[in-house]
């Protein structure tokens, strides 16, 4: 299998501190804001920018939490390997409060569509607007765009995009990987 | 795992102790899911499941039916009460005209044993036993366990006695399969006639008396008298057996430390239990209710699962 490195330490640094930039400037001080990570991987990129927005930005008291959509997802019985939930840990209510929605790749938009739903469960949002840190072009089978990208890609089906964090994979680096 | 090893929940005897592991942490999903505004999820939204009670039950076909409906289920139900069954049709023909309706799971209740696994064999649906006979009533035993490892945060070397009706009662030896295979050390009590000759060879041990078995234990599950399935008297008087085994506040302050009790319900107040002790805080039995859907939601969820589209 071929692996591409895409973005590296470097790169993402710079990118996350661009979409800080970015949110900071559409959500001010972030009072009726709240930031959701989507289970599995969002929540990495939720938790960093978090971080970031509060360390380097001075964003105080922002509100972070981590959905699970596993029971909302479309493909359930419609896949070989079984689906296995995460937690959701969402402590305040999304009623009338601006949500950002956060996953690291955005591909199918079938993920960022079962999170819609799942998020109806906690209140009506004032507002949803998504951020992701890979877009993949030309790939959606749903119309669901995001409102923040990192980088957008132009990858073939049969490739895949894998974003490792130094959370849980030692560092952080954006790779593309085909099996030619 | 992410997986049951198993197509039907039939009994906890058929099950690994790695399907309990992860019913239990599915469960642990549903559980926050039911605390939620709104305590649905669009899975199951495609299923269709059939509730046959052959045998009457309030507690288990609400918690059932409410699991059902918090997956987004369409279901149906039946009570042989009202039903064909009175009018001589048998089990498997009142079973395939309800599948002819294509039905993808049936949660069933019947009297005789193995009615369950009977159907598992004849019938192409998925099959959740919901107590058959004196036999096995696995989902009570899952949520029973499941309530223990919630309140003493684990089931393993954990000593659990199960007092009462052990002859009669399902729940007895479903929790006995669970207890065991999640590592805990059982033990059972009641009068000499209520306990089934060679229970022993199940790796439990009996005690006649009340005391000893609750100075013993961690975990003390009570069970009802089943005075519907007794053909003869196995004990004196109601009376009798009260002051024997009845669990009262006097005698739980005696011991030197606090037990966690247990009721499958339905209680019987001043029998069994005394109303003090089923509503003090050493009680867990509303909590065993609560748990009971998350745990349904669990085993449907998982069994729907391995329904192929």
């Amino acid at each position: 299998m071929a692996k591409k490195t895409l973005l590296n330490e470097k790169d993402i640094h710079i990118i996350l501190h661009r979409l800080a930039c970015q949110l900071i400037e559409n959500h001010n001080d972030f009072k009726n804001t709240v930031i959701i990570g989507l289970q599995p991987r969002g929540i990495f990129l939720a938790n960093r920018l978090t971080q970031i927005l509060q360390e380097d930005y001075k964003v105080s008291d922002i509100k972070l939490g981590h959905l699970d959509i596993t029971f909302y997802r479309d493909d359930f019985r419609r896949r070989d390997e079984p689906l296995e939930a995460s937690k959701t840990e969402l402590d305040f209510i999304v009623e009338n409060q601006n949500v950002v929605l956060v996953d690291d790749v955005l591909y199918s938009g079938r993920s960022v569509r079962s999170a819609l739903t799942a998020l109806q469960s906690y209140g009506r949002p004032s507002s949803i607007e998504l951020l992701v840190l890979i877009d993949r072009r030309f790939s959606r089978h749903l119309p669901i765009q995001p409102n923040y990208r990192g980088r957008q890609v132009d990858v073939i089906n049969s490739e895949k995009v894998k974003v490792s964090w130094r959370e849980n994979d030692k560092k952080d680096a954006v790779f593309i990987l085909s099996n030619a | 795992m992410k997986e049951l090893t198993t197509d039907h929940l039939l009994g906890i005897k058929h099950l690994q102790k790695e399907d309990i592991e992860l019913i239990f942490k599915t469960a642990d999903h549903f559980k926050e899911v039911i605390n939620r505004p709104i305590k649905k999820v669009p899975s199951l939204r495609d299923i269709t499941i059939a509730n046959l009670f052959f045998e009457n039950s309030t507690r288990t076909k609400l918690s059932f039916e409410l699991a059902e409906k918090r997956l987004s289920a369409d279901i149906i139900n039946f009570s042989a009460a009202q039903s064909s069954v009175k009018k001589g049709e048998t089990l498997i023909d009142t079973v395939n005209n309800i599948l002819s309706m294509k039905v993808d799971i049936i949660v069933m209740r019947h009297p005789h044993v193995g009615a369950g696994e009977f159907l598992s064999k004849h019938i192409n649906a998925k099959i959740i036993n919901a107590g058959d006979g004196a036999h096995e009533h696995p989902t009570q035993a899952l949520l029973d366990t499941y309530s223990i490892r919630e309140k003493l945060g684990k089931v393993a070397g954990k000593k659990v006695v199960i007092i009462g009706d052990i002859l009669h009662s399902r729940v007895a030896l479903s929790n006995i399969f669970a207890l065991l295979k999640q590592g805990a050390e059982v033990k059972v009590c009641g009068p000499v006639t209520l306990i089934p000759k060679h229970i022993e060879s199940l790796g439990v041990t009996v005690e006649t008396n009340l005391k000893k078995a609750l100075s013993w234990c961690d975990v003390a599950n009570v069970l009802r008298v089943q005075h519907e399935r007794m053909d003869i008297n196995y004990f004196p008087s109601v009376r009798e057996y009260t002051q024997q085994f009845g669990i009262t506040s006097e005698l739980l302050s005696s011991l030197k430390k606090e037990i966690v009790i247990m009721h499958p319900g339905p209680i019987n107040r001043g029998v069994e239990i005394t109303s003090d002790v089923a509503d003090s805080s050493q009680s867990i039995i509303l909590n065993q209710v609560e748990n009971g859907v998350a745990i349904r939601m669990a085993v449907i969820y998982l069994l729907a699962q391995k329904i192929k589209n």
